[in-house]
């Protein structure tokens, strides 16, 4: 692992109520390189990724200690500019949610918000972003239409250019794929295989062939745990934990 | 961060947009309490309302006149939409008659009551005079059942609805007719929800006035029975300021009704959350 | 034919002229109501939907159920007893105006706008917001640029419900308009709505005055269909292009 670190974590506990959904997480994930988050249902993959943008504020009686370190400073902290951070670590869902407008006004949406007003700068954000998400080709010709119109891997990939037109730092990506078809599973993998080169993703999925193909590194984890990080090729094929073994030989998940 | 002052002003309004309706509702009960409270009394309660134009009287008849025509409403109403809400919700598929009668519901909901006020004074005033005595609490209490029953039949209806289904079943499968099942079973369940419908009915007839303008008669003489005129306390208010500008018994009938009406609203709402605390205990 | 009710026309036989008046005070009564209603209601709305804390949602939806609860006679006698007054006292006139009907309308309608447009944006799904919120924008910009879009129809219901209810209001109108037949000349003028008219003539019309009374109530009647038919139509329609 040679890369620079974007984010290091930090002996991350995190417990919802009484219940511990993540214990004692320490890893550091590299820039400009895609790490998957493997693991069985319900063991908190998705409660790590989401405390990483602090969407787990939206939820009540959430208590984390530990630290998250991103560009110098702990996000954990309480004087963090929440809405600053959710700029430049996105979050695409597990299942796509286009906002009920147009597809030019979805990915305008983010730019808008954050101040660009005029016309032509949307209009060069939006190309740019819906080329960069692999989607320009599709609908360049009906940015009009409403969002909720294109099928279910579009909307997917429209989500994730709404998230590149804020040019974000850190991609997060809670299943993505899930919800989707074979073909626009695959799309979307080699979308996230191009993105690497440019921004720094994390990519929750529960298919770990998936984590084979795009991930340059994959953390495993089991029951609020992380049993093992290393490099994808070493995970899979010399696991170094028996729990991770046991997973990716498909005898539990 | 810039954005987050930018946010202070529109959070600082919508603050505001709330503390304006509690304000104004804080506004009108204080001024009417304030003004109508000290005019109650046990006489005022009591008493007959003072003859043309002197004040002291009291409103006793029109206490007794809401009563009847609320009652009136009541009895009418109760039966046909906790019937017309079984019939609805155990009986029929989604048949159009069943459209047809949601519909007519939510139509007569939206009605004004000014136009129930004139159906009903064609209707039960001069149509089945014979019958009603003309202007009388039957006529206004029969005219505010029209008010009264689109409220409690949707409210009906949903208390029906939250019955789980479950235990519709489980009685037919111990060999209950359905009729039995109805009885037994579904509606004791449903019970405190139909009430809760029906008492927000009941709020609603006491504070009728335009319908009960045209229906009623006005009189404010004691009644001695259910076909003669009479004045319920809303027309009362009226009546007094328009015809003797008397605001001190307009103070205290609108106090009393304003007391009458919350008390029913808060016992509403308690009853409510007592019901769907019960039903998540399920 | 009919009495002299209807001045400035001579004759009941030249229709709707004669009741034109009436009908403009109807309109004009309302849609001042609305104007004013629809922001306060709308932010009240937004506030309960996603701003208010359990305890003040605690103390203000009951306060807002209340406010409905109140009957609209008495409505009508606060407005004649402290709102009448204070609009003589500022602005002249008989202070029994426009205005004061707008202002205790207005008041009348909240309830209705309020907690339809409450359930409005409480149903808007919940990925809207989080996808919003996940981008890096504020609150209120989710607010205002995803869920009110969102609760559109429902809102825009609640505005033409709450409008239903302003023209169908008697009493409280009867009590503080002026219940003059013109059309107002400004709005601290005096006016008459059908629905006071037909209350205020009903207990001594007889012969055609009462057929013309009963017709005023069709055209009433026809006002409020058209108004529950857009209400229904606005809130079945999804947000589309």
């Amino acid at each position: 692992m040679n890369n620079a670190i974007e984010i290091s974590v930090k002996n991350l506990n995190l417990w919802f109520g009484k219940f511990q959904a993540l214990k004692n997480i320490s890893i550091d994930i590299q820039k400009n390189q895609v790490t998957a988050l493997i693991g069985p249902s319900g063991c908190g993959k998705s409660t790590f990724i989401k405390t990483l943008d602090r969407m787990n504020d939206l939820v009540d009686n959430v208590k984390t200690t530990g630290e998250v370190l991103y560009q110098g400073t702990n996000i954990l902290d309480s004087d963090t500019d929440v809405v600053e951070l959710r700029k430049q670590i996105g979050m695409v869902f597990q299942k796509p949610n286009p906002f009920p407008k147009s597809i030019f006004d979805n990915v305008a949406y983010g730019p808008r918000v954050h101040g660009v007003r005029k016309k032509q700068n949307l209009n060069e954000v939006v190309e740019r972003s819906l080329k960069a998400a692999a989607l320009w080709e599709e609908v360049k010709d009906r940015l009009n239409e409403s969002a909720l119109r294109l099928s279910g891997g579009q909307q997917q990939r429209l989500c994730i250019a709404r998230l590149l037109a804020v040019e974000p730092e850190v991609l997060l990506m809670d299943e993505p794929a899930s919800a989707l078809d074979p073909i626009a599973t695959s799309k979307i993998e080699d979308l996230i295989y191009e993105l690497k080169n440019d921004y720094t993703i994390i990519i929750v999925t529960h298919n770990m062939q998936q984590a084979a193909r795009v991930a340059t590194n994959t953390a495993f984890f089991y029951l609020g745990e992380l049993v093992e990080y290393a490099p994808t090729i070493d995970l899979f094929e010399r696991p170094r934990d028996k729990r991770t073994e046991d997973y990716v030989t498909g005898k539990f998940g | 961060m810039e954005a987050k002052r930018r946010e202070l002003v529109p959070l600082a309004l919508l603050w505001g947009a709330g503390i304006a309706t509690l304000v104004i509702l804080i506004i009108l009960l204080a001024y009417i309490l304030a003004n109508g409270l000290p005019v109650i009394s046990w006489h005022f309660l009591t008493g007959e309302p003072a003859l043309w134009g002197q004040t002291g009287g009291g409103i006793y008849s029109t206490i007794v006149a809401t009563l009847a025509v609320t009652g009136i409403s009541l009895l009418v109403a109760a039966p046909l939409s906790v019937g017309g809400a079984i019939y609805l919700n155990e009986y029929t598929k989604e048949t159009p008659l069943r459209m047809v009668i949601r519909q007519a519901a939510e139509i007569l909901a939206g009605i004004p009551s000014i136009i129930v006020g004139l159906f009903g004074f064609l209707f039960f005033v001069i149509y089945l005079a014979p019958l009603t005595g003309g202007w009388s609490m039957i006529s206004g209490g029969l005219t505010l059942a029209f008010m009264v029953l689109p409220i409690s039949l949707r409210t009906s209806e949903e208390a029906l609805k939250t019955v789980p289904t479950e235990l519709r079943e489980g009685s037919l499968g111990i060999g209950a007719t359905k009729w039995q099942s109805i009885t037994t079973v579904v509606l004791p369940t449903a019970l405190p929800g139909i009430i809760t419908g029906l008492i927000l009915g009941v709020g609603r007839a006491v504070g009728e006035t335009a319908a009960i303008l045209l229906t009623a008669g006005g009189s404010l003489n004691l009644i001695h029975s259910l076909r003669d005129p009479g004045r319920p306390m809303t027309l009362n208010i009226y009546d007094v300021l328009s015809e003797y500008r008397d605001t001190t018994t307009a103070y205290g009938t609108a106090a009393v009704l304003i007391i009458a009406i919350l008390a029913i609203t808060l016992i509403t709402d308690w009853l409510m959350n007592n019901y769907t605390k019960k039903l998540k205990g399920l | 034919m009919v009495s002299s009710v209807w001045r400035p026309t001579d004759s009941f036989a030249d229709g709707l002229w004669g009741i034109f008046p009436i009908i403009i005070g109807s309109l004009l009564v309302t849609l001042g109501a609305v104007a004013i209603g629809t922001p306060l209601g709308v932010a009240c709305a937004i506030f309960l939907a996603e701003i208010a804390p359990a305890p003040v949602r605690r103390v203000l939806v009951p306060s807002v159920n209340a406010l409905a609860g109140v009957p609209s006679v008495v409505y009508g006698f606060f407005g004649l007893l402290v709102i009448v007054p204070w609009i003589r006292g500022q602005f002249g006139g008989f202070g029994t105006s426009v205005l004061a009907s707008w202002l205790i309308l207005f008041i009348m309608i909240l309830p209705t706008i309020i907690s339809i447009s409450t359930d409005s944006i409480r149903a808007v799904p919940r990925e809207y917001k989080e996808g919003s919120l996940a981008m890096g924008a504020t609150h209120w910009q989710t607010i205002r640029s995803v869920l009110v879009p969102a609760a559109s129809s429902g809102i825009i219901a609640s505005v033409i419900l709450g409008m239903g209810r302003a023209i169908g209001e008697t009493m409280a109108v009867l009590m503080v308009a002026g219940n003059s037949i013109t059309i107002p000349n400004s709005i601290f003028a005096p006016t008459s709505t059908l629905t006071a008219q037909i209350a205020l003539e009903m207990g001594y019309a007889t012969g055609a005055h009462r057929e013309a009374l009963f017709a005023m109530g069709i055209v009433l009647f026809a006002f409020i269909m058209i108004l529950t038919g857009l209400a229904n139509l606005a809130s079945r329609r999804r947000i589309t292009y």
